[in-house]
């Protein structure tokens, strides 16, 4: 199963293109990491692909078939804050099942203790907030993961918690997973590739570069000791 | 803690704290179900020394408060907080008036966000808004020297907030706290969401205002960041200050520094082990009376449930352990 | 350093902090207002009947608020007019209300509902409120009905510009991404995610509504263009005493009126109050 972004432009303003024919494929079970710099158009890139946003040029299609509208989505978007992916109003055990009734496997593989599930939001920090977010988005419907930027704001510890979490469930499950990170050094320890999305001349257009292989895929650092 | 054991146990030569931060406290009331007003503690027996020429980090995760001791050394807590402890700045009590005093002339903070800038004030006017009527030609002087360092075109100083990219916005307020003849400046989370190029710059920047003598508290939840520029590091954790470390004991393995937390957390980084540590950081009301880092802790005894340890200090550096050496 | 908080200090007397002292205040004026109200609907129609053995009394014991001028006690008069004013004030406040729920949720349908509410919330924003009313009350064929709709139609326009504005903050929120993104569809959305929130700000929007909806239907009265003469309505009780005043009958317009001005900001405490137990950014200080 493949997730294809195909021609993808976007800009405000025609002769300012945030995205300029950019192409993207995402296969099953594959990890790939996306690098640029700051207003490259990395996240509007994960908001197309996600269908968060809808005016842009070209397609998005898994296996060739336009993404369903008023269904549930087979690509999940997960953002770097989480305290605004969460309703304040509600209590923490309706955020996670929001979406379906999220399996007390999934719970535990995230680390997150039924005691908080009781609680409301703004009673957690943002680390745990962001395991929810990813228990909640993680469904066996779910084919696709774009992570954008998720562990920016949680602590080191927190961060190898989290990703062991992710890859293990997207491996049972053979979800493919997009890496949106200005870490490197992240990208090298769980992604199998990656592409480099980045501005290529002043006038405000940016194009695909790049597209490299990280040295060996080996996730040799996440196994504990 | 015992003031005379904190008094100058970091710096062996003697030379006096800027700032010295002594078994802080900071609680807020909430109410909790119906009337019931209720005291969360958020920070707990902090003590902090910041040096001039020096930049400090003080690193937690997201979300645990952190911040707020920002926010209590400028004076600026909401109504339902409650501090207690004993803050001193070049060797005077900082109460609440010396704060409202010193806010943007001595002590000057960079915030988080670049919303922080007047929408409707031209940039100069916000940059130089800080000093006196009197010394108003040589402060333009100076800007423009500053936005000559930081890379910023003279015509910035005219345009409007929105004009500004978010990097340039970064720099002005850099600037701003350059301008302003603070002595101790306090960055708050200054680095989320940039790209590598801009983060190493914005971190020279802190360097560099260490270098003319400042004093810096750096706030971040990003150690990699914390460990490019900072003379020390203190660990925050759970409301408290775990460990404080000379930067030279990060290396390694991470087996010059003494608390397990710091250690694992070293190990925990990408670019060295990637290495998992079980469980979660407690939340305040999980707190039972006893070391804050009981429950994760490999090296606990029963004693260390009891208490919460005193900070030591060990070598060169602070730890809150009782069972390191 | 921050505002000392007396935490062991137990027992009746310790001061009450400020979510009860809001509570407390909520309550007493809640009975204020309830009392007037019933008190006018349960009031033996005798008190209001003429007597002209002992016309236009100075305030006495007997007669707190006096009497007129044709013997009808003043206090009687005073909480049966109140009483009216009251009734209309929910009922006008209920209408602007409902209008403001309507149009807010139908501005978040698109971009053509939307500006055609702007439009609307904007035209009646600049067509002075005391013109309208009178204009509708009298197309109405006055009395009760023509005031009540008069002041209706004209009080929704700040409410929507509200409602409106807080449902297109709350449609930019991740999580209504998030929801639409797992197949919920518009109106599960609207329901469980956009409503909850829109609740506090209608209840409170209704309250504070209210005070206008009376002062202008006392105003409107008193103008002789709202409720009918024969009803005990503080406009009109204010109109007629303006002929006496000259005479030296000070107590039939003060009293009345002082009485009217305590209603009116009796609720827009309440409201004030309610408000800051809903702001969550106010509720813990």
């Amino acid at each position: 199963m493949y997730l294809k972004g195909e021609n993808i432009s976007f800009g405000y303003r025609k002769d300012d293109l945030i995205l300029n024919n950019v192409d993207i494929s995402l296969g099953s079970g594959e990890v790939l990491g996306l690098v640029g710099d700051s207003g490259s158009g990395k996240s509007t890139l994960c908001k197309i692909l996600a269908g968060y946003e809808k005016n842009y040029q070209g397609t998005v299609s898994i296996d060739g078939k336009k993404m369903p509208s008023n269904a549930y989505n087979p690509v999940q978007l997960i953002f770097q804050h989480p305290e605004k992916a969460v309703n304040p109003r509600w209590k923490m055990k309706d955020i996670l099942n929001e979406g379906h009734v999220v399996s007390q496997d999934v719970l535990s593989s995230f680390g997150i203790k039924t005691s908080w599930l009781e609680r409301w939001p703004n009673e957690l920090s943002g680390g745990e907030l962001q395991r929810f977010a990813l228990a909640r988005a993680l469904s066996p419907e779910t084919k696709f993961l774009i992570a954008d930027e998720i562990t920016t704001m949680v602590d080191a510890i927190t961060q190898v918690q989290i990703w062991e979490s992710i890859l293990d469930i997207a491996e049972k499950l053979n979800i493919g997973i997009l890496v949106v990170s200005h870490e490197k050094n992240l990208l090298k320890k769980v992604c199998h590739e990656v592409i480099c999305l980045s501005r290529i001349n002043n006038a405000g257009l940016y194009n695909e570069l790049a597209f490299r292989d990280m040295q060996n895929a080996s996730l040799g650092g996440m196994v504990p000791e | 803690m015992k003031s005379e054991v904190m008094t100058n146990i970091i710096d062996g030569s003697g030379s006096e704290a800027l700032l010295k931060v002594r078994d802080l406290s900071l609680s807020f009331f909430q109410y909790t179900s119906g009337l019931r007003q209720t005291e969360l503690r958020i920070i707990s027996n902090m003590n902090l020394e910041a040096y001039s020429g020096e930049v400090l980090a003080v690193v937690g995760s997201s979300g645990s408060g952190k911040s707020l001791l920002a926010h209590a050394i400028l004076g600026i807590l909401p109504s339902n907080s409650r501090l207690s402890g004993s803050m001193e700045y070049k060797g005077q009590s900082l109460t609440q008036e010396k704060k409202e005093e010193l806010r943007g002339k001595e002590i000057s903070l960079i915030p988080q966000s670049t919303t922080y800038l007047d929408p409707l004030m031209r940039i100069s006017d916000q940059v130089t808004g800080s000093v006196e009527k009197k010394d108003k030609g040589l402060m333009r002087e100076r800007q423009r020297d500053t936005f000559q360092r930081y890379n910023l075109r003279p015509d910035v100083g005219k345009m409007l907030p929105h004009e500004l990219s978010g990097g340039m916005a970064r720099r002005v307020l850099v600037s701003t706290a350059l301008m302003s003849s603070a002595e101790l400046i306090i960055a708050d989370e200054p680095t989320p969401g940039l790209d590598e190029r801009s983060l190493d710059e914005t971190l020279r920047y802190f360097k560099d205002m260490a270098k003319k003598g400042c004093a810096v508290i750096l706030i971040t939840h990003d150690i990699e960041a914390a460990l490019k520029i900072s003379d020390r590091i203190a660990i925050f954790y759970a409301g408290t200050i775990l460990e404080e470390a000379r930067i030279e004991d990060f290396t390694n393995e991470g087996e010059n520094l003494r608390h397990p937390y710091t250690r694992a957390l070293w190990n925990a980084l990408p670019q060295n082990r990637f290495q998992k540590m079980e469980g979660h950081q407690p939340m305040q009301d999980e707190l039972n009376g006893g070391c804050v880092f009981f429950e994760r802790c490999s090296i606990r005894t029963e004693d260390c449930s009891k208490d919460i340890p005193q900070l030591k200090r060990i070598g060169e550096g602070l730890v809150r352990c009782n069972n390191v050496s | 350093m921050s505002t000392a908080f007396p935490m062991n200090n137990k027992g009746l007397l310790r001061p009450l902090n400020l979510r009860q002292r809001t509570i407390l205040l909520i309550i007493l004026m809640s009975l204020l207002v309830i009392t007037i109200l019933t008190s006018s609907l349960y009031m033996d129609s005798e008190l209001l009947s003429t007597n002209f053995g002992s016309k236009n009394l100075a305030p006495s014991l007997e007669h707190p608020f006096g009497t007129d001028w044709m013997g009808r006690d003043m206090l009687a008069r005073t909480l049966a007019g109140l009483g009216l004013s009251i009734m209309v004030g929910i009922f006008a406040s209920t209408i602007s209300t409902l209008i403001s729920v309507f149009l807010g949720l139908f501005s978040s349908m698109g971009k053509t509902a939307d500006s055609i509410v702007s439009w609307l919330v904007d035209l009646f924003l600049s067509i002075p409120h005391l013109l309208l009313i009178i204009l509708v009350s009298i197309g109405l064929g006055g009395g009760a009905t023509g005031v009540i709709i008069g002041v209706g139609l004209t009080h929704w326009a700040g409410l929507t510009r509200v409602v409106r504005a807080e449902i297109k903050q709350i449609k930019t929120q991740d999580y209504i991404h998030i929801s639409r993104n797992f197949g919920k569809s518009y109106v599960w959305v609207a329901r469980k995610h956009i409503l909850p929130h829109l609740i506090p700000k209608f209840m409170l929007g209704t309250i504070l509504i209210f005070p206008h909806a009376i002062l202008h239907e006392a105003s409107v009265t008193f103008l002789g263009f709202g409720l009918s003469p024969h009803e005990p309505a503080i406009g009109i009780i204010l109109s007629e005493s303006m002929k006496y005043l000259s005479a030296g009958y000070w107590w039939l317009a003060l009293f009345p009126g002082l009485s009217l001005l305590i209603v009116v900001l009796a609720v827009d405490i309440l409201g004030e109050n309610l408000g800051k137990l809903m702001d969550p950014k106010k509720a813990h200080e």
